[in-house]
Formats: C-alpha cells, structure tokens, sequence
C-alpha cells in the first residue's frame, strides 16, 4: 500500500457550497464533492425518510424527485443537484399528492417494515403520473427496481392499482 | 339481507379483524426512526477495515498514518478490545460436545474469514474513518483455507481452528424403529443426494447501531437494530462488566430482520467497547458490501436422504445424512448447530412413519458464520422430505396428492409424538390437502399441462405438505445455558383519562406486533382499539421478555398480553364495583363504559372510574388501593412448541431452451391457530413465500476457491423482485393450541418453509417428459440446462 496519500487529503478537505430548492424550501449545503445526494439528505438536511439500501441502484430505496422525476439519489453527487428542484417523502406527503396512495397503501397493508416504502412511493407516483391505467403486469415492471424484502409485493401492487382506478373514476384527481 | 350476526359484531371486537396498523402511516410518510437514522450529540463513526484472505496470520499491523489523520478519534486492534470486552463462545449445554473457538470483538492474531473486521477506526464521518482504513497497512501470512465440505471434512486436511483435532463442531444421531429391517423388506426405495446453497437475508436496511456510554452515570444506551433488546442487554452488561440495569437497549424501527438481527456481530460488540473507550456516542451502519460478508448466512447442507415404501405406497422408514457447513465459529448465543438440528428433527414431520435414522453433522470452513434465518432448517427438512415423497408416488403410481393424502398423520389422531421425538398437539394436514386442491383446481392444471405439453410448453405443477415450530418454550435455548427468555412480559395502565397504555417486551419489525397487541388488549378489555397505545422495545421501560424470534409474537406476547388485560379489567372493575356499590361479577365493560353485565346498559365511563382512582382517592372507601397498572408475565407450558402446518402449491413454466423458470401461482393453506388479524397473516405469508422463492431460484453467495465472496453485492446476488414474482393464493385452516386463551400459534416462517421445496417439485414435474432431475437449490437456469445437457 502507498505512503501518506496528500491528494486523498485534498479531496476530502474540498468543500463546494450547494443549493436546491428542497421540498419547496431553497437550501444551502456544504458537501464535499464525494458526498452523494442521499447522503446530503439525510446527514446535512436530515431528512431522513430518503433510505439507503444498495448504493448502486439496484433497490430503489433511495428514490425521490428531482425537477419532476423519480431519480436514485444514491447514484448522483449532491454537487450535481445544484440548482434542482428535490421533493423527498417528507415534502411529498406534506403536499398532499400521495394521500391517496398512503392511504391505499394502509389500507392493504402494503408495507412492513417500511424501509422500502418512500421509495416504492415516489416510483409508483411517477408510473401513475405517466401511465393512467397500468396493468398489474406494467405495475410490476415498472416497480421491477423496487426492492422489497418484507411484503410479497402483491399488496403493494394491489394498493398502485387500486389507486389507478380511483384516481381514473375521480377523473384523474391529484 | 343482512349477514348473520358473528362475534365480530360486538363492540371492540377485534381478535380476527383485519385492522390496518396503526404504526404504519408514520412509516409512510417518511417519519420512521430507523437506527440508521439517529444522529446524536457529539456522535462519532466507525468504519472497519477487513481482511481480504479467508485465512491467515496476521504477522503485523500498523495504524501510526491513520491515527495522525485530523478528525480520527480512535484506531482500535484486537488487543485494545480485548482489554474491555471478555470472550465468548457460541456453544449450547444440550449440544453434546459441540465446539468452538471463543470470539472477540476483533481478532488478534489471525483472520478466519475473507470480509472479517480486524482493525476498527473512529472518526467525525465516516467518510473521514473510511479514509483512515485506506492508510493503515496490516502484514498477513496467508494460511491454508477450507472453503467446500468434502475439504473440510477430508483427514489430515487443513484446519480452521489449528488447535483442534478435526473441522467438526458438532455431531449427533437419532435412532428410532428397525431402520435396516424396514429398508430390507421394503417394496420401494427413493434415494437422492440434495445440495442447499447458502443465502443470507438481505435485509433492505442493513445492521446499524450507536452505542453511547456515558462515563459520568456508568451507563451504557444502545440504539440497536435487533429483534432482540433484552438478549444484548444481558451480553453487553456482562463482557464489558456494566451492571444490566446501567444498561439500556433501545430497538425503534428497523428494517427488516428475519432472524439476522438477533445475533451477536463483531462489530456491533466492538461498537459498544469503542463507545466505551472512547465516552462518546458511536455509530455504525453495515453497508451492503459489507452486509454480504459479515450477516449471517444460512442454509449450505448437502443432505443424503433415502425413504423405504410399502407396495402400496406407504412410508415405512427414512435414513438421512446432512451435513452442514457454517463457517468458522458457531454464532452466539444461538449457535449454527440449531438449523441443521431442526433440519433432521423436522424430516418426515408431517407423515405417520415410525422408523427413522438421522445423523448431523456440523462443520467448520472459512466463511462467514451461518445461523438462523427465517423458517430455520425448514426449508431443508420440507425439500429433502417432499422430494423423496413426490420420487416415491412417481414410483408407486400414485398422484402427488393421494400420495400425500394416504401418508400424512390424520387430522383425528393426534395428539402425536415424531420418530424424532417432537409433540405435536393438533395439526390438519388432511384438511390442509383438501383445500388446497380446490383452491388450485388441480384437476384443470393438469389438464392443461397435459395440453400445453404436447405444444412443447413445459408446465410443472408442486405441492409440498409442511410442520413449522412456533412458541419455543424454555426447552429450546434456556436448558442449554443462554440467557434468551422463552416468556414475556407487559405492563398494562389505564390513564387517567381512561386510555390503555401497554409496554409489552415482544417487538416490532413490520409484521405488526403492535398492530396485533392494540387489538388483543381493545378485545379483551373493550375499548376502542385507538385508545390503546403499544410501547415495545426499550429494555428501560418494557419489562423483559423473548421478544420477537421464532414465530413467538402472537402465541405468547399475545397471550401475555391478553392474561394481563384480563388482570387489568379485574382491577378497574372492583373499583367500579365500590363506587356503584355493585358486585364485580354484575359489571362489564363494553366501547369505554362499564355496564351491566347483564342488560348492558351503561354505568359509567372508565375515565370517570380512572378520574376517581387517580384525582380523588378520598371519595374511595377507606383501604381502597386502586390498582389500575398491572403487571404480568407469560411463560408457555404443556406443549414445548406450538406446531403449526399447511400445504403450499406451485404452478410453474420452465423454458427448455434458456432454463428460466416463470413461476405463475403460487397457493398456500395454513393453519396458525387463532387468527387475530387476516390481513396481517396473509402478508407473513406472502413475504414468506417470496423469500422462500428467492431462495428456491435466485439467492446464493458464491465463493471462490480461496474463499472470496464474489457476488457481495445487490447487482450480482439476486433477490427476488416484482416482476418475476407470482400472485399468491391463501387459505385458512384453524387448529387453536388448547394450551392457551388465546389459541394463536406462529405464522411467520411458514411461507418460507415449503416454498423452495414447492419450486423443487414442479420443476422435477415440469422436466419429468426428459427424464432428468434437479437436486439442488437454487434452480438456477444454467443448471436447468446442464440438466438438459444444453449447457
Ligand atoms: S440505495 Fe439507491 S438504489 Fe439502492
Ligand atoms: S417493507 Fe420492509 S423492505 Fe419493504
């Protein structure tokens, strides 16, 4: 192994000064340039409802919006956010646009632990907003990044596609 | 026309409602407190540094760069922790002769597994520790390493623990009946070699924990993502010689667990000693690399099983060999002899068979520890048994549900004792088989399997009958030596202003504990279910109890909770008997109100009676001490378990060119017992189910021959995911223990048990036009198509 790495030192030592506008409210944030999108979410601005399970996005636990589309915060550096408008789970629920999904996914019992949950939120709420009426079949694939290791997956299917068909009756509400 | 009236129509009626859970919406709307969440003050991080090789000395290391680095607290070796922490030994009394080498926080001068923490850092971030790790330099000398069974087994090979004679850890035999005799007058054999592979949990959020001791009160708190708060009260206050009252463990949510949350990790014990080291809070978080090498893992058998038949079709005897791999220590306090030792108690459970042979054997190599994970040695025992029973209908003639239908133990014959010796009080196989056809409408299966067939589209159909052990009594751990609690405990208030307040020891992981408890003490006290609050896993505020591990949280922190409502409802209702001037036996309690037990009209509400006890006591009669908070604790006797059973199908179509299997439908019927909430059941089973599907098809860690893990990752393992898994079907069968009020045994692994045995099955139906077999698991397509000699 190498000596006493200088520019390893550097690196860690650089601080860039970040802003987004985060759950409609403008933020700054000092990151350094490594430090990934979900780690500034949760550490810098404690918003803790964004998890992380895989950091490579292969679980979708991560997942929030960014200028309007679900976006793995694990696979992106918070430097390369500057500027963007993020909606997490927090801001998400405050706004009211997943109620009904929530209560749906209550109602089924489409979660356990819950750690997946924000995640497979903010991803059904996209498919929902780009497809009207999926199919169980197009749920499922559409969630096919969603890990969950508690639910079966059929309850959270059955709660997207409830909410699909509610949402379609209600003349596309929300 | 309205529907008959049925129980679930009075009043706070809750026992068999499927209620949503109360818990849930917190979690979301993004507000669980997950232990990977907390941030406390002057909190530090730790990061470790492990070992590449899977074996070898550790000749050297040197940490003088890392130390200097601005923003590390601390740099701990082996040695530094051993100064605080004393040993531990992941062995079992009732084990006879089981070994294994004593473990420490970090080791001290050899690594025993590639991924094994040797070096811990603390710093600011762990970023900052991350960066230490890459400056600390350890000299190793790489020594011989056991990686598969044959080579561990194999005389005069290599050794895991140098000082030891052989790689043994543990070996036993049952003997019950004349197993020769019967093999020698059988009609038919079925024989057949099995291989498990080795799956870990995979928990969505991986293990995490802040330990903060505080010099000043000679406390130690621990935030810990466990199943199992008191079990790491107890060993945290005695190796590190805290008094367990100083020591508090906290378990809020957590994501996930299935067993390999409950035990004892290196670097969680090293966590708690650097905290202490250091007087400060630290926290650490697995990352998932970092789970794949040091979670537990589970499975690896080979097992040799052989099953004697009559000619017309009945068991006669079984003879089994498993031998069991489990890395280089046995876990503690549990030990990684338990899986392999339900593996060959569970073998046959479900059939009327006397005699049988078994022998375990238990062997070390240089992976990562094995242990309990859901549906422990299940779904071993129901593959191994299920398989030979579906070789031996194909060989008698039979189909594989009258095969099963004249072997398993009738549903009017129990109570029954296993050739393995286990006590089954009441089960319902036959009900189970029955149902079961119906909802699969076998028949028609068949029928287009037979059609598809000739189309070239290869469908297979798998059933797979199984017995799962729930509410383990004392016997399983405590006549062993391990201070792990087979009862529980709640503490039950009414407040003052007539709500219920229940602290109950059993915790919650997602299966909705709480949810279940809330429902139990509303029943049974009669209250409205939001009125009751349920407060778990705080060792400083719930009283000690087993807590949430082998399917116990509904058969005994149920009954726990249900014995103490009753107690409480006594309570309240002598004092609403004083200030009414009524007998207690006159009066009820029904939606809040005390009433007439008879006519049901309403007295008063239990706030006023609340209200009285707490504000104005001298408006009692003199001597009156209202009791309005209870304690209570339940121990489960009579059976040593709870035995649960069901049946699972599968309907499966297998691609002859590319090996992928799709699995369609998958059914299951289940008898827990008293069902206290559907819903909840059904989603046990459901998330059973899918985990015992990732294992029958995707999950495994595969090492390389120097002992690597080379898929460590959540883009190499594969878990199963929304698309490739089916609906799930689900039936009830109810069979309530008489040995409790409440009638609930345990539901949580009994998805997991026979989905992989299920899988095995249709896919051997699906193949059975080729006349090849599959043996092993997982069923991936490359063995599908070695199988097919297309690969
Ligand atoms: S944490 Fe981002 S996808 Fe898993
Ligand atoms: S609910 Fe636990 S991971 Fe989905």
């Amino acid at each position: 192994m190498s000596g006493f790495d200088e520019t390893l030192l550097e690196e860690a030592d650089e601080i860039v000064r970040v802003r987004f506008v985060v759950n409609g409210r403008k933020v700054a944030c000092e990151v350094a340039p490594r430090e990934t999108l979900v780690d500034c979410l949760r550490n810098e601005l404690e918003l803790t409802g964004t998890h992380a399970g895989c950091e490579m996005g292969a679980c979708g636990a991560c997942l929030v919006q960014l200028d309007g589309r679900a976006v793995h915060s694990c696979l992106m550096f918070a430097v390369q956010a500057d500027g963007a408008k993020i909606e997490t789970i927090e801001g998400l629920t405050e706004s009211g646009v997943l109620a009904d999904l929530q209560a749906e996914f209550h109602r089924r019992n489409a979660l356990q632990c819950g750690f997946c949950t924000p995640g497979m939120l903010v991803n059904a709420h996209e498919l929902l907003s780009l497809v009207a009426q999926p199919s169980r079949e197009e749920i499922r694939d559409a969630l096919s990044g969603n890990y969950c290791r508690c639910t079966g997956y059929e309850a959270i299917v059955d709660a997207i596609d409830a909410v699909a068909k509610a949402r379609s009756e209600g003349g596309g509400a929300t | 026309m309205s529907a008959p009236l049925t129980s679930l129509d009075r009043p706070n009626s809750y026992i068999g409602r499927s209620v949503p859970r109360p818990n849930a919406k917190r979690l979301l709307a993004g507000r669980g407190r997950y232990v990977s969440d907390l941030r406390l003050p002057r909190m530090l991080h730790a990061a470790f540094l492990r070992s590449p090789h899977a074996h070898a000395k550790i000749v050297s290391i040197d940490t003088e760069q890392a130390r200097a680095l601005e923003g590390v607290h601390l740099v701990a070796i082996g040695a530094d922790l051993a100064k605080v922490c004393t040993p531990w030994t992941g062995t079992l009394d009732h084990f006879k002769g089981m070994t294994s080498a004593p473990q420490l926080p970090l080791p001290l001068d050899r690594v025993v597994w590639a991924g094994q923490a040797v070096v811990a850092v603390v710093a600011e971030s762990r970023a900052i520790a991350e960066d230490a790790l890459e400056l600390i330099e350890i000299d190793y000398e790489d020594l011989p390493v056991v990686v598969d069974i044959d080579g561990a087994r194999e005389a005069g090979g290599p050794l895991v623990n140098p000082g030891s004679a052989n790689n043994t850890c543990f070996r036993s035999q049952l003997d019950s009946g004349t197993v020769d005799d019967a093999f020698a007058h059988a009609a038919h054999v079925v024989e057949e070699e099995f291989s498990f592979g080795r799956h870990t949990a995979v928990t969505l959020e991986p293990r995490a924990i802040v330990a903060d001791y505080d010099p000043s009160a000679g406390m130690l708190t621990v935030h810990h993502a466990t199943q199992t708060p008191y079990q790491f009260q107890d060993l945290y206050s005695r190796h590190y010689g805290i008094p367990e009252a100083r020591v508090r463990v906290i378990a809020t949510d957590i994501g996930g667990s299935f067993g390999m949350k409950l035990h004892v990790y290196h670097e969680d014990m090293a966590v708690v000693g650097l905290s202490i080291l250091l007087g400060h809070p630290v926290k650490y978080v697995a990352d998932r690399i970092e789970s794949f090498v040091s979670d537990i893992h589970a499975r690896d058998h080979r097992v040799h099983a052989r099953m004697a038949l009559d000619a017309k079709g009945e068991i006669l005897a079984m003879d089994v060999l498993d031998l069991t791999a489990i890395g280089a220590f046995s876990t503690y306090p549990r030990t990684s002899v338990v899986e392999g030792n339900q593996v060959i108690r569970l073998i046959g459970a479900p059939y009327r068979f006397k005699n049988y042979r078994a022998t375990l054997e238990v062997i070390f190599q240089n992976k990562v520890q094995t242990s309990q994970y859901r549906a422990v040695g299940h779904p071993i025992a129901c593959a191994v048994t299920e398989r030979l029973v579906d070789m031996a209908a194909a060989k008698v003639g039979l189909d594989p549900f009258a095969m099963r239908a004249k072997n398993v133990i009738a549903d009017d014959a129990y109570p029954q004792t296993s050739p393995t010796g286990y006590r089954f009080e009441a089960l319902s196989h036959q009900a189970c088989l029955k149902r079961l056809h119906e909802m699969m409408d076998y028949d028609r299966l068949r029928a287009e399997q037979a059609d598809l067939r000739k189309r070239g589209v290869y469908r297979g159909i798998g059933i797979a009958t199984f017995v799962e052990i729930t509410n383990p009594g004392p016997a399983f751990y405590g006549v062993g030596g391990a201070r792990i609690s087979s009862q529980d405990g709640a503490i039950l208030s009414l407040t003052p202003s007539g709500e219920v307040r229940c602290l109950i020891s059993v915790t919650e992981q997602g299966q909705g504990t709480e949810a279940i408890i809330s429902q139990i003490v509303a029943d049974q006290l009669g209250l409205a279910q939001e009125h009751v609050k349920v407060i778990t896993g705080d060792t400083e505020v719930t009283p000690h109890g087993g807590a949430t591990w082998a399917c116990r949280g509904a058969g005994i922190g149920g009954e726990t909770a249900l014995q103490a409502t009753r107690a409480l409802k006594r309570n309240i209702l002598e004092i609403a008997a004083l200030i009414l001037q009524e007998q207690p036996s006159a009066l009820d309690i029904v939606d809040g109100e005390v009433v007439d037990a008879g006519t049901r009209n309403q007295r008063m509400p239990i706030s006023e009676i609340a209200r009285i006890a707490y504000f104005r006591s001298d408006t009692l009669p003199p001597g009156t001490q209202a009791q309005l908070t209870v304690s209570h604790h339940f121990a489960p006797q009579g059976y040593p378990f709870a035995f649960t059973n069901g049946i699972q199908g599968c309907s499966l179509e297998v691609d002859v060119e590319t090996g992928f299997i799709k699995v369609l439908k998958h059914f299951i019927v289940e008898d827990c017992g008293r069902v206290i909430n559907p819903m909840l059941v059904d989603e046990q089973l459901r998330g059973g189910i899918v985990q015992g599907l990732g294992a029958a098809l995707f999950e495994e860690c595969r090492y390389s021959e120097t002992g690597q893990l080379v898929n460590g990752s959540l883009a190499d393992y594969l878990v199963p995911m929304p698309m490739e898994m089916p609906d799930i079907v689900i039936g009830h069968v109810e069979t309530p223990t008489a040995d409790t009020e409440l009638g609930a045994k345990g539901v949580g692994e009994a998805g997991t048990a026979a989905a992989s045995a299920c899988v095995l099955n249709a896919v051997n139906d699906a193949l059975a036009p080729f006349d090849v077999t599959i043996n092993s698991i997982p069923i991936t397509p490359a063995k599908i198509l070695k199988a097919l000699k297309r690969f």
